[in-house]
C-alpha cells in the first residue's frame, strides 16, 4: 500500500496514508504527442488489469466558462488567470484525483502543476507565490516530460492544424507581432522554465521526437517499473508468474 | 515550497504608492458597511480623490462563485481560491492602479475576511497568508468589534433568510441553519480577535451610537493621512 506526499502540508480532510493508487503525470507542450501517448498508455494499463482514470487541465465544471472567456478576451491579469487555473486544479484534485487514488486507481494526468507554474511564471508571476499556491498538490509517483524542440513543434502543429494557437504562441506576451517568431520565443521560454522546474522537482525527460511507438515503449517500460514498486505487480502479471 | 517572503517583497515594492488604503472588517451585523459608507461621503465632501471597493464584487468572478455556491460544489480550498481570484482581479485592475494614481481606496472587507472565514473552514493559515501575500497591507484597518449576541441579534432579527455558505452550513456544525450561523459566527469572531493583534487593527466599539463611531473613524483617518494631499486639483 503506497500512501502519498504533498509538496507542503496537506489539504484539510485528506488522509494521505490511505491514497493507495498511483499518480502518473505526463507533461509537455502542445503537439508533443501527450494525449496520443496517454491514450495508448491507458489502454495498455487496463489490459494489464489496472483501473485507470484520466485527468487534465481545465476539466472542472467550476470555473471552466471563466477560463474560456479569459482565453477569448484576454481580460484577466496573469495572477487572476493563475488563480482560476488553480481553482480548476484543486477542484479536480479533491473531487477526482483523491477519490480515484483512494480507490486504488492509476491516475494519468495530462499535465499538472508544472505547466501551470511555467505559464504563469513566464508571464511575470513570481515563483515563490506560485509554488506556495500549489504546495497542497500531491507529489506524483512519476512525472515524464515529453521533450520536443521548438522548430519540430512548429512542424507538428502545422501538420495537425495548419494554424498556430494564440496562447501557445504566447501572443499575449507582446514579444513580436509575427506569430512564428512569437511561437519560437514563447516555446523557448517555456522550455527554460520547464528545465528550471525539472531541476527543482526532478521529473524525467523523454525525447518525444521519435515515433509514437518508440516513445510509447519508453513510457511503458518506465511506468511499469514505477507501478510495480508503488502498487506491487499488476494482477495480470501476477497470474503469469504463478503459471 | 516556502511561503512568506513573497509577501514581504510585495509590500516593499509597493510601499511607495501615492495613494492610501483603508479597510473595514467585522462580523456580519457589525455595522462596518454603514461606517465606510459614511467615511466615503465625508471624504467626497472634502473633495478627496476616493474610490470604494467591495468584497466579492468582481464581475468576472461573480458567475463562477454563484455556480459553485448553488451546486454546493465548493470545498474549503476551492471556496478560498475563488474568493482569492475575485480579490486578485479587483486588486490588480482597480485597487492597485487607484493607489498608484494617488487615490484613497476604501475596502469593505479585505483579505482578512478570507483569513478569518477560510481559517474557520480549516484552510492552512500559512497557505492563506501566502495566497493573499501579493497585496499590500491597508494603511488603516478598522475592526468593528461587538459581542457575539449583539451581532447575531442584528442579523437574525432583521433578515431571517440565511444563505448556505454565509451560515457555514458546509462545515456541518449544525443541521439547523440558524444554529449553524451562530456557531460559525462565533468561530469567525475568534479568528478576527487573533487577526486584530497580528495585523494591528484599529478596534472600534461597534455597540456605540453610529455617529460616535464615525467621529472616531474620521478622527483617526484625519490624524494618520494628510487629507489635503488627496484633494482633487480643482479643489486645492
Amino acid at each position: 500500500m503506497s500512501g502519498k506526499k504533498v509538496f507542503g502540508t496537506p489539504l484539510p480532510g485528506i488522509d494521505l496514508a490511505r491514497l493507495d493508487g498511483a499518480l502518473i503525470v505526463i507533461e509537455g507542450p502542445d503537439s508533443s504527442g501527450r494525449s496520443t501517448q496517454i491514450g495508448l498508455l491507458g489502454q495498455w494499463l487496463e489490459q494489464q488489469g489496472y483501473s485507470v482514470a484520466q485527468v487534465g487541465l481545465r476539466r472542472s465544471q467550476l470555473v471552466g466558462p471563466e477560463i474560456e472567456a479569459a482565453k477569448r478576451g484576454n481580460v484577466l491579469s496573469p495572477r487572476t488567470t493563475a488563480l482560476f487555473y488553480a481553482t480548476d486544479f484543486y477542484d479536480q484534485l479533491e473531487n477526482r484525483i483523491v477519490p480515484a487514488l483512494h480507490a486504488g486507481t492509476v491516475v494519468l494526468a495530462d499535465r499538472y502543476i508544472f505547466t501551470l507554474i511555467a505559464r504563469a511564471a513566464i508571464r511575470g508571476v513570481d515563483h515563490e507565490w506560485l509554488e506556495a499556491l500549489y504546495s497542497k498538490a500531491l507529489v506524483p509517483d512519476a512525472t515524464y516530460f515529453l521533450s520536443v524542440a521548438a522548430p519540430e513543434l512548429v512542424e507538428r502543429t502545422f501538420a495537425s492544424r495548419a494554424v498556430l494557437d494564440y496562447w501557445e504562441s504566447g501572443m499575449d506576451l507582446g514579444v513580436s507581432h509575427d506569430w512564428f517568431d512569437s511561437f519560437l520565443t514563447y516555446q523557448r521560454r517555456m522550455r527554460a522554465e520547464y528545465r528550471r522546474l525539472q531541476q527543482r522537482f526532478g521529473f524525467e525527460i523523454i525525447k518525444a521526437s521519435g515515433s509514437v511507438r518508440t516513445v510509447q515503449h519508453e513510457l511503458r517500460t518506465r511506468v511499469g517499473a514505477v507501478l510495480d514498486s508503488v502498487l506491487g505487480a499488476a494482477p495480470h502479471r501476477e497470474r503469469t508468474t504463478d503459471g | 515550497m516556502s511561503a512568506g517572503s513573497a509577501e514581504t517583497r510585495a509590500r516593499r515594492s509597493e510601499a511607495d504608492v501615492a495613494g492610501r488604503l483603508i479597510a473595514v472588517e467585522g462580523l456580519d451585523g457589525s455595522g462596518k458597511s454603514t461606517q465606510i459608507h459614511l467615511l466615503h461621503q465625508w471624504l467626497r465632501g472634502l473633495g478627496c480623490k476616493v474610490f470604494f471597493s467591495e468584497w466579492n464584487s468582481s464581475v468576472l468572478v461573480k458567475e463562477a462563485t454563484k455556480r459553485g455556491k448553488k451546486r454546493q460544489l465548493l470545498t474549503p480550498t476551492t471556496f478560498s481560491l475563488i474568493h482569492a481570484t475575485d480579490f486578485a482581479d479587483r486588486y490588480e485592475r482597480q485597487i492597485l492602479p487607484m493607489l498608484k494614481a494617488g487615490y484613497i481606496v476604501l475596502c469593505d472587507r479585505f483579505s482578512y475576511t478570507a483569513l478569518a472565514r477560510d481559517g474557520v473552514r480549516g484552510c492552512d493559515p500559512q497557505w492563506l497568508r501566502s495566497l493573499y501575500g501579493f497585496s499590500r497591507r491597508p494603511d488603516i484597518t478598522f475592526y468593528f468589534a461587538l459581542p457575539l449576541e449583539v451581532a447575531l441579534g442584528r442579523i437574525l432579527d432583521g433578515r431571517p433568510r440565511l444563505k448556505y455558505f454565509e451560515a457555514g452550513m458546509d462545515l456541518g456544525l449544525a443541521s439547523d441553519i440558524t444554529q449553524s450561523f451562530r456557531l460559525f459566527q462565533s468561530r469567525v469572531m475568534e479568528q478576527y480577535d487573533g487577526l486584530a493583534d497580528e495585523f494591528g487593527f484599529v478596534t472600534v466599539d461597534a455597540t456605540r451610537p453610529i455617529h460616535e463611531q464615525q467621529e472616531l473613524v474620521r478622527g483617526i483617518v484625519g490624524e494618520r493621512i494628510d487629507l489635503m494631499q488627496f484633494r482633487t486639483r480643482s479643489q486645492r
